[in-house]
C-alpha cells in the first residue's frame, strides 16, 4: 500500500490522469480481484443450475458434512477464526470470535442460532441470491454453525416481501430433513438439529439482532437493551447468536477447502470472497461474488459494464448499503472494497451494496430519500432516533428547495451528531451518517441550492 | 411478624406449641429498626466524578450515581418498574465506553470510571432534551403538570436555552381512558411508564405502544376504558401533562396547594395520603410513600373520592319535625337526645361503630355509653365476632409479609376490590416468587392466576378434612397464608367457618415459628380500632332491645340492629343512610377535617391530620360525644385531644405508637375452644365489597365515583 500512495503522489505531481490499476500493476504488491471462477463459493448464483438438493449436491454441497460436525465446536470455531471471516450483515465483527461467546457447557437452557434473513437495507440483495438459488449453502452452515456454538435449535428469519426466497428455501429445509441431513440424528452424527423458518412482516428495524429476537418471541420489534447479550439472554432468555445469511452460507466451503484457503483472498483482516451487490446508473447492475479488497472501480468496470456515461460521469457512490456515508468520484477512484480502507475513507463497507449514482443524480434529493426510508423505519422506542430521524428528513426536504439558511447546514450536521451514539441501537448511527456524508462531501452543492433559491441581499442590489 | 422473638419465648413455642406465650413488646416487621446490623452485602467500588462509592453488586450506574449524591436526569427510569432506557436523558460517560451509556441500564463494574460532568455529557443531554421538546407542545401555561412537570424542571436544569425547531409539531388525538384519567396524547414523550405500570403493577394488559417513529402513540389500540381500581396512579407516574386527573382539571395550581400528610380511609389498608388544599376546599389527593403499606400507590377510590367530601354534607344539627328534618341548635339537639336517652335504661341504650369511625370517638361513645350503664356497643356488620384475642381479627402476617408468602388461600374475599394496593403485592408473591394462590368463594379475577377451589362452606370442610389436594400445597410451603375477607366474618355462620379456618391454620402450620400467616382482611377503616377498643356487645346486652340508637359514622348497619321504635341519633359527615334513620343528626367533621386515630388491617395505629376546618357547624366526633355526655349527666374526663388519646393509650396502649405493629398473640385455636360447634350454611362466600367505587357514605356521595360505577357498568 505504502508503495502505492508513493506512486498515486508521483502521478498526481506529475499531473496525469494515471489509472490507479496501472499505478497497482506497476508495483510489487498484489492486486485483488478478478476472482477465478473455481474459486467461488457461490456455484449457482444466478439460478442456472439445479436449486434442489440433487443439483446442490453435485455441486459440492453436504459433501461428508458428516465428519465436519464430528470434528467438533472447538474445530469449526478455530478453523472460522483462522479464515479471518467478518460478519457480512454489516458490522464485520470476527464471525468465529462472535460463535465462541455461546456457552461452552450449558445451565439447562437450550442455545439458539438464529439466521438474520430479514435483508432490508436499501440497494442490498445477496442474500436472496442465496436462499432462491444456492438455499443448501445456507442450511448447511446453519448446522454448521449450530454445531459451533452447540446450538440444538435454529430460526431463520426471512424478510415477509421475499416470499419465492422463502419458498425455496423451505422447499431446500424440507429436502435436507428428507435426507436426513437435519433434524434427529443430523447426518448420522448423532447431533440433534432443528431449523425453522419464520417470516418477519417487513420491517427494516427487525434485521437489527435483539428487534429481531423480540419479533421471533411474537412481541414488538423493537431493540432491547444492551448487556445482556444475546449470548448470555437472547431469545426466550436463552443463549443465542443472530447471524447474517451470507456469514453462514461461506462457513462449510470454508471447513472443506480450508482456512488457509479463505484467508488468501483479500487484505490482511479483511480476508475471503465476498458478494457485492451493485445498483444504481451502471450498465448492467448485478449481484456478484468477488474477492475482498477489489479496488471499486474494478469492481464496477469488471462487472456491471462500467458507469453510466463512463467513469468520468460518475458523482458518487455508496458502498455499503444505504447507512454508509456516501463517497465522491474522487475517492472511488482508488478505493478498496474492504471494511478498512472504506473506513479509512470514512464510509464502510457495510452489507457490500454498492449504490452507484452519476451526475444526472441530485444528491440532497437522495439522502433526503434515504432520511424518509429512516424516519419511516424507526421503531420510536428511543428518543433520540424517534425524533431526530423526522426532523432530518424535513431539514433535507426543505433543503433539497433551497428553502433554508447556510447555518442550517451546521445545525444539520450538529443534529446527527446528537442522534449518532445516543440511541439503542444502531439505527439511529444509520439514519444519521448519509446525512454526514453528504455534508462532508457535498456541501458546496448545498449552499448553491440555498444561495439559489434566496440569494442574499447585496447580490440582489448588484 | 413474629421474626425477631427473643431465644427464650422460641423456645417456648418449640417446647410446647399449644401454650399461650407473650412475646416481648419488640418493633416487628414494618417498623424502622435503628439497632439492627444490615446483613453484609457484596458491595463493589466505582468512581463517580472522581469520588470513589461503594455500592451493592448488581447495582446500576445509575444507582452508583444516586449514592454518591450526584443527580441523573431520567424520564423512563422509576424504581419500581421495569427498565426501558428509552428515554436516554439518564446518558452518562463511562471510561473505555465508546459512547454515552444509559445509566439506568447499565451494570456497574468494578472500578468503573463514571463521569457525569464532562462536555459529551452535557452535550448528550442537551441533545436529549431538545428532541424530547422538538414535539413537545409549548402549552406549560395551560397544562396541569405545570409546576411539577419533570420534562419542565429538567429542560430548566440540562436543556438549551433555545429552540431549533421550525418544522410542523406532531398532533395526536387525545384518548378516552374513562372518567378518571385525562389524555393530552400530544404532549406525549413516550416514557412508557404508564404501559409498565398497566402491566406490571396493576395487571392490566390494556395499554401499550401503536405505531412507529414519530408516528408511535400510546393508547389500548382499539379504544377501550383503562380497567383498573388503581389506574389513578399513572398520573403520578406520567413525567409530563400527557396523563392527568380529570377531576383536578384546571382546578388549581400545584403552587397554590397546601399539603397534609394523612391517612386514607377508603379502605381497611391505611394507606399514606397527601391532601392538597387551596382554602377550605381539598382539591386533590395523592399518595405518600410508605413501604411497608402503599409504597407508593394508592387506590383510585383513595384518590378520587375526595369531591364527596363537599357534598351531601351536614354542616347543622338537625331534628325530626312535622314534615322532615329540620336545622336545630346544638342544645336543642342534646335536649332531645336527653329526653329520648333518659326513657330508656341500661343495656337499651346502644351504640353502633361504622366504617369511617375513629378511635378516639369509639372510645369517647363506650365510655359514655358505659357511664350510663349500658354495654350495649357493637361495629357494624360483625355480629359474631370476638376481639379478645388480636390475632384472630388482624393481618397478623402484616402487609410487607404477603410477599414472603409461598401459598395462599383466600377465602371469602376479593382483594381486587377491597384493597387493591394489597392486591398489587399479592400479584407480585404469586408473578415474582412463584406463589401459588387459591380462592374459596365466588371465582375471582385478580389480574394473575388463581387456582378456584370451591364455592363455601363444604370445600373449606374438605381442606379442613386435609381429603382436598390444596391441603397438601398449604402443608408443604413454607410460608403458607390464609386471607379472611370480611365477608366471611360478617356472615350468619361466619364464627363456626373461623373455627373450621383456625383449625384449618393449625394442622397447614399457617401459624408457626417466625411465621403467623392467618390474615383477616378488613374492608374498612374504623373497623380494627373498633375491635381493639372492645367496641362489643356485653352479655346482658346481646339479648336487649334497643330504645336509643347512636350511629356513629355507621350507615351500613344492620335493619335488625335498629329496632323501628328506637330513637336514632347519628353522627357523622354525610346524608347517607344512616342520616335518613336518624331523629337527630348530628355534624361530625370528615376524615380530611381532623387529627384522629385509625388502626389498619394489619393493627398498625395512624393518625389523619386536618387538613382544612369542618364544614359549617361540624365537630370533630369524640368532642361532639364530650359535649353530648355533659347533658346526659355522664361527663366524659377528657378536655383536649391529648387527654383522649391519653384515654385511648389506656384502653390500648399500642394506640399510642403510631406508625408501628404491635405483635399480637396467637391462641392456637383455643379461642374458639369454649364455643361449641356451629352449623353453616350452603351459601357461597363472597365479597363484601360489591361495587369497589362505592363502599362508604364518602364514596357514595363522591360524582367521580358515580361515574365510575357508570363506565363500569357498560
Amino acid at each position: 500500500m505504502a508503495m502505492q500512495r508513493l506512486f498515486r503522489g508521483v502521478a498526481q505531481r506529475a499531473g496525469s490522469a494515471v489509472n490507479t490499476n496501472f499505478i497497482r500493476a506497476m508495483s510489487t504488491e498484489r492486486t485483488y480481484g478478478n476472482l477465478k471462477d473455481q474459486d467461488r463459493i457461490f456455484t449457482n448464483l444466478y439460478g442456472k443450475h439445479d436449486v434442489g438438493i440433487e443439483g446442490a449436491m453435485k455441486r459440492g454441497d453436504w459433501h461428508r458434512t458428516k465428519d465436519l460436525v464430528e470434528k467438533g465446536s472447538d474445530w469449526i470455531v478455530n478453523e472460522i477464526k483462522a479464515s479471518g471471516l467478518r460478519g457480512r450483515g454489516g458490522a464485520g465483527f470476527p464471525s468465529g470470535l462472535k460463535w465462541s461467546f455461546m456457552p461452552k457447557v450449558t445451565d439447562g437452557r437450550p442455545s439458539y442460532l438464529v439466521i438474520n434473513a430479514d435483508e432490508s437495507e436499501p440497494g442490498t440483495c445477496k442474500d436472496r441470491e442465496i436462499m432462491r438459488h444456492d438455499p443448501h449453502k445456507l442450511v448447511e452452515g446453519c448446522l454448521i454453525a449450530g454445531v459451533a456454538m452447540r446450538a440444538r435449535y435454529c430460526y431463520i428469519y426471512i424478510r415477509g416481501e421475499y416470499v419465492n426466497e422463502r419458498l425455496a428455501l423451505e422447499k431446500a429445509v424440507k429436502e435436507a430433513y428428507a435426507k436426513g441431513f437435519i433434524g434427529k440424528n443430523a447426518c448420522n452424527s448423532g447431533y440433534d438439529y432443528d431449523i425453522f423458518v419464520h417470516f418477519g412482516a417487513g420491517a427494516y428495524i427487525c434485521g437489527e439482532e435483539t428487534a429481531l429476537i423480540e419479533s421471533l418471541e411474537g412481541k414488538q420489534g423493537k431493540p432491547r437493551l444492551k448487556p445482556p447479550f444475546p449470548a448470555g439472554v437472547g431469545l426466550y432468555g436463552c443463549p443465542t447468536t443472530v447471524t447474517n445469511v451470507e456469514t453462514v452460507a461461506v462457513a462449510p466451503t470454508i471447513l472443506r477447502r480450508g482456512a488457509d484457503w479463505f484467508a488468501s483472498f483479500g487484505r490482511k483482516n479483511n480476508t475471503g470472497t465476498k458478494l457485492f451487490c451493485i445498483s444504481g446508473h451502471v450498465n448492467t447492475p448485478c449481484t456478484v461474488e468477488e474477492e475482498m479488497s477489489i479496488p471499486l472501480r474494478e469492481l464496477i468496470d469488471r462487472h456491471c459494464g462500467g458507469v453510466r456515461g463512463g467513469w468520468d460521469n460518475l458523482l458518487a457512490v455508496i458502498p455499503g448499503g444505504s447507512s454508509v456515508p456516501c463517497i465522491p468520484k474522487s475517492v472511488c477512484d482508488d478505493v478498496l472494497m474492504d471494511f478498512d480502507d472504506l473506513k479509512n475513507a470514512q464510509s464502510g463497507l457495510g452489507t457490500a451494496a454498492v449504490i452507484v449514482m452519476d451526475k444526472s443524480t441530485d444528491m440532497i434529493d437522495a439522502i433526503s430519500r434515504l432520511a424518509y426510508f429512516y424516519k419511516h423505519e424507526s421503531c420510536g422506542q428511543c428518543t433520540p432516533c424517534r425524533e431526530g430521524t423526522g426532523w432530518l428528513w424535513m431539514m433535507l426536504e426543505r433543503m433539497k428547495k433551497g428553502d433554508a439558511r447556510l447555518e442550517e447546514i451546521d445545525m444539520l450536521q450538529e443534529l446527527t451528531k446528537q442522534i449518532e451514539g445516543h440511541t439503542i441501537c444502531a439505527l439511529g448511527d444509520a439514519a444519521a451518517w448519509p446525512v454526514q456524508g453528504l455534508i462532508r462531501h457535498f456541501r458546496p452543492e448545498m449552499e448553491a441550492r440555498i444561495l439559489e433559491a434566496a440569494p442574499p441581499p447585496e447580490k440582489i442590489a448588484a | 411478624m413474629f421474626g425477631r422473638f427473643s431465644s427464650a419465648a422460641r423456645t417456648l413455642t418449640r417446647a410446647s406449641t399449644s401454650r399461650v406465650f407473650v412475646p416481648p413488646p419488640q418493633v416487628v416487621v414494618g417498623a424502622k429498626f435503628f439497632s439492627s446490623t444490615p446483613p453484609p452485602v457484596d458491595t463493589i467500588t466505582v468512581t463517580v466524578d472522581g469520588s470513589p462509592v461503594e455500592i451493592p453488586k448488581g447495582s446500576t450506574v445509575l444507582h452508583a450515581c444516586e449514592t454518591a449524591g450526584v443527580e441523573i436526569p431520567r424520564f423512563c427510569y422509576h424504581q419500581r418498574l421495569s427498565i426501558a432506557g428509552n428515554c436516554r436523558m439518564c446518558l452518562v460517560e463511562v471510561e473505555k465506553a465508546p459512547k454515552p451509556v444509559a445509566s439506568c441500564a447499565m451494570p456497574a463494574m468494578p472500578n468503573m470510571n463514571i463521569k457525569t460532568t464532562t462536555p459529551l455529557v452535557k452535550k448528550a443531554r442537551e441533545g436529549v432534551m431538545e428532541f424530547l421538546l422538538a414535539n413537545h407542545p409549548l402549552d406549560c401555561p395551560i397544562c396541569d403538570q405545570g409546576g411539577e412537570c419533570d420534562l419542565q424542571d429538567q429542560a430548566m436544569v440540562f436543556g438549551s436555552d433555545r429552540g431549533r425547531f421550525v418544522e410542523t409539531k406532531r398532533g395526536v388525538e387525545d384518548k378516552e381512558l374513562g372518567p378518571l384519567v385525562k389524555t393530552v396524547m400530544t404532549r406525549c414523550i413516550h416514557c412508557t411508564r404508564c404501559v409498565r405500570f398497566a402491566k406490571e403493577v396493576a395487571g392490566v394488559e390494556d395499554l401499550g405502544t401503536t405505531g412507529r417513529g414519530r408516528d408511535t402513540e400510546i393508547g389500548t389500540y382499539v379504544s377501550k376504558l383503562f380497567r383498573s381500581e388503581m389506574s389513578g396512579n399513572v398520573i403520578d407516574l406520567c413525567p409530563v401533562g400527557a396523563l392527568t386527573s380529570k377531576p383536578y382539571a384546571f382546578t388549581a395550581r400545584s403552587w397554590e396547594l397546601k399539603k397534609t400528610e394523612s391517612v386514607d380511609v377508603s379502605d381497611a389498608l391505611g394507606s399514606n395520603i397527601l391532601v392538597d388544599t387551596k382554602g377550605t376546599e381539598v382539591m386533590r389527593i395523592t399518595p405518600r410513600l410508605n413501604e411497608e403499606i402503599n409504597e407508593e400507590w394508592i387506590s383510585d377510590k383513595a384518590r378520587f373520592q375526595y369531591d364527596g367530601l363537599k357534598r351531601q354534607r351536614i354542616d347543622v344539627p338537625m331534628a325530626k319535625a312535622a314534615g322532615g328534618l329540620a336545622a336545630v341548635s346544638w342544645e336543642e339537639a342534646f335536649e332531645k337526645i336527653a329526653e329520648a336517652v333518659s326513657k330508656a335504661s341500661k343495656d337499651e341504650i346502644k351504640g353502633i361503630a361504622g366504617k369511617l369511625a375513629d378511635a378516639e370517638s369509639i372510645v369517647a361513645m363506650k365510655d359514655l355509653l358505659n357511664r350510663l350503664g349500658s354495654g350495649n356497643h357493637m361495629c357494624e356488620g360483625f355480629p359474631t365476632l370476638g376481639a379478645d384475642i388480636r390475632s384472630s381479627y388482624l393481618m397478623n402476617s402484616s402487609i410487607v409479609g404477603v410477599e414472603d408468602a409461598d401459598a395462599i388461600l383466600l377465602v371469602g374475599t376479593n382483594p381486587r376490590v377491597e384493597a387493591p394496593v394489597l392486591n398489587a403485592r399479592l400479584r407480585r408473591a404469586c408473578l415474582s416468587t412463584g406463589a401459588t394462590v387459591a380462592n374459596v368463594g365466588s371465582p375471582l379475577n385478580l389480574t394473575f392466576p388463581v387456582e378456584e377451589l370451591g364455592m363455601g362452606a363444604a370445600t373449606l370442610k374438605e381442606l379442613d378434612a386435609q381429603s382436598h389436594p390444596f391441603f397438601k400445597t398449604m402443608k408443604e410451603a413454607a410460608n403458607p397464608m390464609i386471607v379472611v375477607g370480611a365477608g366471611l366474618v360478617g356472615r350468619e355462620d361466619g364464627l363456626a367457618l373461623l373455627q373450621t379456618l383456625h383449625s384449618l391454620a393449625e394442622k397447614t402450620g399457617v401459624v408457626g415459628e417466625g411465621w403467623n400467616g392467618f390474615n383477616m382482611l378488613h374492608d374498612s377503616a374504623g373497623r380494627v380500632a373498633g375491635l381493639d377498643l372492645g367496641f362489643l356487645p356485653s352479655e346482658s346486652a346481646k339479648k336487649a332491645a334497643a330504645k336509643v340508637v347512636f350511629l356513629l359514622n355507621s350507615d351500613d348497619f344492620d335493619e335488625a340492629d335498629v329496632p323501628a321504635d328506637a330513637f336514632v341519633v347519628y353522627v357523622g359527615s354525610h346524608g347517607d343512610k344512616g342520616a335518613t334513620r336518624a331523629d337527630v343528626i348530628l355534624p361530625g367533621a370528615a376524615y380530611t377535617e381532623k387529627s384522629s386515630t385509625y388502626v389498619n388491617t394489619e393493627g398498625r395505629p395512624q393518625r389523619t391530620k386536618a387538613a382544612v376546618a369542618p364544614i359549617g357547624q361540624a365537630r370533630d366526633d369524640w368532642t361532639i360525644v364530650r359535649a353530648l355526655s355533659e347533658v346526659l349527666g355522664a361527663s366524659l374526663p377528657y378536655d383536649d385531644l391529648n387527654a383522649v388519646r391519653a384515654r385511648l393509650a389506656e384502653v390500648a396502649p399500642h394506640m399510642e405508637r403510631t406508625t408501628e405493629v404491635e405483635p399480637s398473640t396467637w391462641l392456637n385455636g383455643s379461642t374458639y375452644a369454649h364455643i361449641p360447634a356451629g352449623t353453616t350454611s350452603d351459601a357461597p362466600f363472597t365479597s363484601s365489597v360489591a361495587n369497589f367505587y362505592m363502599t362508604d357514605a364518602v364514596s357514595r356521595a363522591s360524582v367521580t365515583m358515580a361515574k365510575c360505577t357508570s363506565t363500569k357498568l357498560t
